[in-house]
């Protein structure tokens, strides 16, 4: 394996500790709290109670223009927002892969023979 | 960091949407500069609105028990500059604030604040500061990705507290009160953003070389220098 791709599974595996960690800390941690059952609650709804909290006088002024009506229903339209963008990415990156391969296969064929070292230096 | 529809009293709704509007609107003539004058990074255009799309949709667990998202913005103002990121977040936003109800379309001028704006400009910041210092590209863009998630939540904390202080401890014990929210659960995401930051840009050298080097995101010397 080369040097270039030991760091990028090296990055990867980081990454994914830095989650097991903060799964297993954060499981810990949320036993803790007074409402086990709101274990791994999003932030941006515990700043809305803690905004209630604050000021319980507070009334929102405004409601959502549409809801998706139940968890389900909108975990699927985030799993869609991810697909969206995952496609877009990934798209992205095969073209522009396709092409390098191309260029490669192209530049690399005629000069082969010459002996330069240039071709091997970006595999 | 997304503030929920209704929840900034109107005079900061206003004050947040005239605020954010000019670098939205600058962003915007810049994506469209962007992609006329150089139409070969336009797939790099997309892939860094897609990578900010995916990333502020997941929820991912943290350390305190809660969870929370990032928000995919520092790649992006790396390697288009920040006022790219103020137009495609808002995109970002207003998906979720008119199909997910999360967010809202009252809060979308802070919220874009927070993620749109103030997020890659100080990702940015440390990006070219650490050029700057001649360090690493990679820690770099681990630099301006992590800290551009990070400095999101935090701008958020502080957008809350403005509008919320506490009747006891007032603005400052507010600013700590959202803090608590935020701050902590975002740290291990935020580095967590930032090694996928620094996986993606690799990919991107990789794969998308001469792009990066027009964009003056990668200098060819140093390129050459880190190929041989």
């Amino acid at each position: 394996m080369s040097r270039k791709a030991i760091v990028n599974w090296c990055l990867a595996l980081a990454m994914v500790a830095v989650f097991a960690v903060s799964f297993l800390i954060g499981g810990k941690a949320a036993v803790n709290q007074e409402n086990p059952d709101e274990r791994f609650a999003g932030t941006d709804s515990k700043a809305t109670s803690q905004i209630q909290e604050i000021d319980p006088s507070y009334e929102p002024w405004f409601s959502s223009v549409f809801q998706p009506g139940s968890g389900e229903l909108e975990s699927g339209l985030f799993a869609l927002q991810a697909a969206i963008g995952g496609s877009i990415l990934g798209f992205a990156v095969g073209a522009y892969w396709g092409r390098r391969r191309a260029e490669k296969a192209a530049v690399g064929a005629p000069s082969a023979p010459s002996g330069s070292p240039a071709p091997e230096a970006g595999s | 960091m997304h503030i929920a529809e209704g929840f900034l009293p109107v005079a900061h709704c206003v004050a947040w949407y005239a605020v954010s509007t000019p670098f939205v609107v600058h962003g915007a003539r810049r994506v469209i500069q962007q992609a006329k004058e150089h139409p070969e990074s336009r797939l790099l255009l997309a892939a860094a609105g897609a990578f900010t799309f995916v990333l502020s949709s997941i929820k991912l667990p943290s350390v305190t028990g809660s969870s929370s998202h990032p928000t995919g913005t520092g790649l992006g103002a790396v390697l288009f500059r920040p006022p790219v990121m103020a137009f495609l977040s808002t995109i970002v936003l207003m998906f979720q604030a008119l199909l997910l109800a999360h967010g809202g379309i009252t809060t979308l001028g802070a919220n874009v604040f927070s993620m749109g704006i103030a997020g890659p400009w100080v990702g940015f910041w440390f990006f070219t500061l650490s050029n700057r210092l001649g360090w690493n590209r990679n820690v770099g863009v681990f630099l301006a990705v992590a800290l551009a998630d990070l400095s999101t939540y935090l701008v958020t904390s502080f957008q809350l507290a403005f509008a919320f202080p506490d009747p006891v401890s007032g603005l400052g014990g507010s600013v700590a009160k959202f803090m608590g929210v935020f701050a902590l659960s975002q740290i291990p995401l935020a580095i967590a953003e930032g090694l996928l930051g620094v996986l993606v840009f690799r990919l991107l050298t990789d794969v998308a070389k001469p792009e990066l080097e027009r964009l003056g995101v990668l200098k060819p010397t140093l390129v050459e220098q880190a190929v041989r």
